[in-house]
């Protein structure tokens, strides 16, 4: 092996050194923990993600040893690469806070914010973001934009006002499918995913799309409804596939498999297999093996992000009795930040009172008290 | 062009389809391109076709677009519906595309707008009963100077009043009346 | 009278027509850069001629072209840019409507000097019968030998192509014309890299507005050391101006960069002075999406300088007391004018052209068109013009591309310059529907005769 040119680069004060052309995104997620900016777009195993979502702003106090002046504008971590001696400031820059701060309420701004009957609660990286870097009321108080949903096939739900428009089930389409036959339809802020005419997807890989997908938009029909994750267990499992790589984690309660996703790593993003490529999977270990029988059980999976999903790990018998945690001590005494404004009737929380009628936005709790004075 | 000839095999299994004069300028617009890179021709394609059926594109129009330039159809949806000038909807004979954007409002194209409304009995993306006039209102188009503006297919008519608007209406009715 | 270098001949009888062109000495440049001088001599002569990019950005065009890579075996391209929509710009379809032939002769010099074989001009669909002009006059160049194989006897080929957009003035921005270019939707790249490294169908590729190219004949012809003495400072050369709005005379204007904002919009060679007798109010000097600056501002600096039509005095005072030449789109509005009518219609514009792509200016852009929108119909609250400056100042700087900041500086300046006017719509729902903030204490300093 040649010998590979190393760059120092420090980011929030930390410093470190990372082979030339690393972006500096990538040098954060090495260090780790609150130094990594979010990043809703990009995706590491899809070429030409990124740039795109501006939750990744960073600033770049010194440009390089060599020509240390600042840079003039933040700049997007995922798509900038670190050059030698160049210094970071992501969540030490007041004006990154203060940026970052507006694109979640921008990402925000026409999300319906259907929290409690969207599919993602609990993994959606929206969520994730306005807990951590937006605040808690809209200041928007126009008309939400609204599409209708559509299926993309038997197996995929698309629910275009959750979307965020990052691109990355586009990317995944065109480069782990032959035929891409969804894509980004109109312009400007009526910009959608869409097909154009009803047609399906359903490339062996297209089931891909779902986890790629940072918010709910993308959703997995043969699981919709049926659980919360954070009530189910992932397991490490894998089958012998002749299509994919057959690694796969499951979501079990008790010994039902609830849903089949790619394994995924502490950024979201699917892990690579032991050979050192992306382990996307097929459809049929996807959305056909749902017996138990069909995969072989490795082990429990280690959630490592401080997800609400690694709340379901609590003792006891996962799924053999119906649990009655209440959401606040699932999510480690959390209270939710929903801004209520839902237009639609939940399926989870059965219709015992029109959502509708709540007026938005309402407090997670005020949710609860009325469902049950309902 | 390998593109055009596996395409020409394809021809007859479809409705639409390019004459053969529209085939020759289709093909010269494909040949300004390097090589493989004949998606490049699309924008003007899509004009082509635009111009050839009827004025707008239909999904069928759009699929052949496709099939002529070794594409997928989606890979046209995306770029028909990213730019205003492609209509992806039937449209009246003549489209009044009247700009409104700052320069020709502060020179009155609000007034024009009414005006034309009430001439034509329509409203902003309408098209008249009789299938003559679509009224579409646009964004700058590079006329400010010449404000009030409007466009009519390929012609800018510009420094508009109401007499002016009177006659332009006049002048196409007529038009469409020695079509039919 | 100041110096013409573009428009010099534009009113000769035919000047469209190659014959008419080449016996006014037409093609002259075209002879001494192939036969007298080299690629990198041109380069040397345009980076003299101090030749400021006229789209908008203002950057020195020599400097650009010295960026473009010259990988072995890697074709390279020149693309013009005439998207032109920014509005209150209409000089590059003036300049291909009347002297097609000067663009061509500047182009076919630039493809040397870059080494295009194949040159694209990139042009807004709507111009549909200058694509036309364009293409006829392709056709008279190519027979009588300045494009095609072997031009002059010198083993330069070059075709130029003319490529219609389809109605996006995003497709103004480099790489997403670039993008536009190769048949895809107008999003513009995400840089770097740069075009001069990886461009059209990812081959180096300089970008270079209408009047830009369109100079490099007279900068050949006359040197570039002789070009530079026009003008001053850093502004050299001559300039077009595209004036509207409320003038007398709207047009398109050569002007050489020394003249003074007050003389070109009241002498009668240039605007003729306000239309109808009224006075000038504001003024947005370099298309739509400068800083507008109110009467006072406009014409003489924060200092009470003289404020001067180039690009150094226009800027003068930053974005607080000063705008930019930008495009040489330059709007005039007089004293019945709504400044909160005419943000809001720009605001729509910037909302109708972003892209989508990136989250600050797909859903910033929207939100301040709607805030606009009820301010304007009389249903605006106070916080409603905090709450606009704070979401043009998250969208500004934090984009893909500078539509974002082409978005929001022009709220910005708006609420800067004339925020009691916004007040006063407030305060005045229904007064505000039916009448005018007027001049208030933006009145025009200068005295116009009755
Ligand atoms: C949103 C946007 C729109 C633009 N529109 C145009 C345009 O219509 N014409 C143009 O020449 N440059 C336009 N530009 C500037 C170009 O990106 C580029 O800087 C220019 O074509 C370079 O040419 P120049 O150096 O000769 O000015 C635009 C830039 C942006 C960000
Ligand atoms: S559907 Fe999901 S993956 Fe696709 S663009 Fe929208 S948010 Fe991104
Ligand atoms: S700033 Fe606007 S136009 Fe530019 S890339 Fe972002 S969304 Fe597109
Ligand atoms: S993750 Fe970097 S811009 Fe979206
Ligand atoms: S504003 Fe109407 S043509 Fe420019």
């Amino acid at each position: 092996m040649s010998e590979q040119i190393l760059f120092k680069v420090t980011i929030d004060n930390i410093t470190i050194e990372v082979p030339a052309g690393t972006t500096i995104l990538q040098a954060a997620r090495k260090i780790g923990g609150t130094v990594a900016p979010p990043a809703m777009c990009y995706y590491s195993k899809l070429q030409g993600s990124g740039g795109k979502c501006r939750t990744c702003l960073v600033e770049v106090a010194k440009g390089s040893e060599k020509d240390p002046r600042p840079m003039p504008k933040l700049v997007a971590s995922c798509r900038t690469t670190v050059m030698d001696g160049m210094e970071v400031k992501n969540i030490t820059s007041d004006k990154v806070i203060d940026a970052r701060a507006g694109v979640v309420e921008f990402l925000l701004l026409n999300h319906p914010l259907d929290c409690p009957i969207c599919d993602q609660a609990g993994e959606c990286h929206l969520q994730d973001l306005s807990f951590e870097h937006g605040k808690s009321e809209t200041r928007y108080e126009f008309q939400r934009r609204t599409f209708k949903k559509h299926d993309l096939g038997k197996n995929i739900q698309l629910h275009m006002t959750r979307c965020i428009l990052c691109y990355r089930c586009v990317f995944t389409a065109d480069q782990l499918t032959n035929k891409r036959v969804h894509g980004i339809l109109d312009r400007g802020d009526h910009a959608e995913i869409a097909t154009h005419i009803e047609k399906s997807l359903d490339n062996e890989f297209i089931g891909n799309v779902i986890d790629v997908c940072p918010v709910g938009a993308l959703t997995d029909k043969t699981f919709r409804f049926k659980n919360r994750v954070w009530f189910l267990k992932p397991m490490d499992a894998h089958r012998d596939c002749p299509t994919c790589s057959g690694r796969v984690t499951l979501w079990n309660r008790g010994d039902e498999v609830y849903r089949v996703t790619a394994r995924k790593d502490e950024w979201g993003e699917i892990e690579d297999t032991p050979d050192g490529k992306p382990g996307w999977i097929c459809n049929t270990c996807r959305f056909d093996k749902k017996e138990t029988s069909d995969w072989v059980i490795e082990g429990p999976r280690a959630i490592s992000r401080q997800s609400v999903i690694a709340q379901g790990h609590y003792a006891g018998n996962v799924g053999m009795t119906k649990p009655t945690e209440t959401f606040k001590a699932v999510n480690g005494g959390r209270t939710p930040h929903l801004l209520l404004d839902i237009h639609d009737e939940s399926e989870v929380n059965q219709s015992q009172i029109h959502l509708g009628k709540i007026h938005g936005p309402a407090h997670g709790d005020t949710f609860n008290n009325k469902i049950e004075n309902a | 062009m390998l593109c055009v000839q596996s395409i020409e095999k394809k021809r007859f299994y479809m409705s639409i389809q390019f004459n053969e004069q529209q085939m020759t300028e289709c093909k010269r617009l494909v040949a300004r391109y390097p090589e493989g890179k004949q998606k490049s021709a699309l924008l003007p394609v899509l004009h082509l076709a635009q111009e050839s059926f009827d004025g707008w594109l239909s999904t069928e129009t759009m699929d052949y677009v496709a099939s002529v330039l070794s594409i997928e159809p989606i890979e046209v949806y995306e770029v028909a519906s990213f730019y205003s000038m492609y209509n992806l909807k039937p449209v009246g004979q003549f489209v009044f595309e009247v700009c409104q954007t700052g320069p020709c409002m502060i020179s009155g194209s609000d007034n024009i707008i009414t005006y034309i409304q009430q001439q034509l009995d329509i409203k902003p993306g309408e098209t008249t009963k009789d299938g003559i006039f679509t009224l579409k209102l646009v964004e700058c188009l590079g006329a400010c100077g010449y404000a009030p503006m409007m466009q009519v297919g390929k012609i800018y008519k510009e420094h508009l009043t109401k007499e002016k608007v009177d006659a332009i209406i006049t002048e196409y009715r007529s038009q469409a009346a020695a079509k039919n | 009278m100041g110096v013409k270098l573009l428009l010099d001949k534009a009113h000769v009888p035919g000047i469209r027509t190659y014959d008419v062109y080449r016996r006014e000495g037409g093609y002259r440049s075209v002879e001494k850069a192939l036969k007298e001088m080299n690629p990198e001599s041109i380069v040397e002569e345009v980076k003299k001629s101090g030749l400021r990019g006229r789209g908008g950005a203002g950057f020195p065009a020599g400097m650009k072209w010295s960026f473009i890579a010259k990988p072995e075996g890697v074709p390279r391209h020149l693309v013009c840019n005439a998207d032109e929509s920014e509005p209150g710009t209409f000089k590059d379809r003036y300049l291909m409507e009347f002297l097609p032939h000067l663009l061509l002769e500047g182009l076919i010099v630039s493809s040397f000097a870059l080494g295009s074989n194949d040159t694209y001009i990139y042009i807004r669909g709507e111009y549909a019968w200058i694509t036309d002009i364009l293409e006829e006059a392709i056709k008279e160049a190519h027979a009588n030998g300045w494009l095609g194989k072997n031009i002059l006897g010198t083993g330069f080929d070059c075709a130029i192509h003319v490529q219609r957009g389809a109605g996006a003035y995003i497709c103004g921005e480099e790489t997403a014309l670039i993008e536009s270019l190769e048949g895809n939707r107008g999003n513009p790249r995400i840089k770097p890299p740069f075009p001069a490294i990886q461009g059209v169908w990812q081959r180096p590729t300089v970008v270079n507005n209408v009047e830009t190219l369109a100079s490099i004949g007279p900068i050949i012809n006359m040197g570039g050391d002789e070009y530079a003495k026009i003008g001053v400072g850093r502004s050299t050369g001559t300039k077009l101006i595209s004036a509207c709005g409320n003038i007398n005379k709207p047009g398109v204007y050569e002007i050489d960069m020394t003249i003074s904002v007050e003389d070109f919009i009241y002498s009668d060679e240039f605007c003729g002075g306000i239309a109808n007798g009224k006075k000038l109010k504001a003024c947005i000097p370099g298309g739509s999406s400068v800083p507008i600056l109110p009467a006072n501002l406009l014409l003489k600096t924060a200092k009470g300088e003289t404020r001067y039509m180039n690009y150094e005095s226009l800027s003068d005072g930053g974005f607080a007391t000063g705008s930019m030449m930008g495009s040489g789109g330059f709007i005039v509005l007089d004293e019945d004018q709504c400044i909160v009518k005419n943000t809001y219609t720009l605001a729509r514009f910037y909302r109708h052209e972003s892209c989508g792509q990136c989250s600050p200016c797909r859903e910033g852009t929207g939100w301040m068109e709607k805030i606009l929108q009820k301010i304007e119909t009389g249903k605006g609250s106070m916080s409603d013009i905090d709450l606009l400056w704070d979401i043009q100042r998250k969208i500004e700087g934090n984009t893909i591309c500078p539509l974002g900041d082409a978005a929001a500086w022009p709220v910005a300046a708006a609420i800067r310059h004339f925020r009691d006017e916004f007040e006063w719509h407030i305060n005045n729902p229904d007064l505000s529907q039916t009448s005018n903030f007027g001049l208030q204490h933006y009145a025009d300093p200068i005295h116009v005769p009755a």
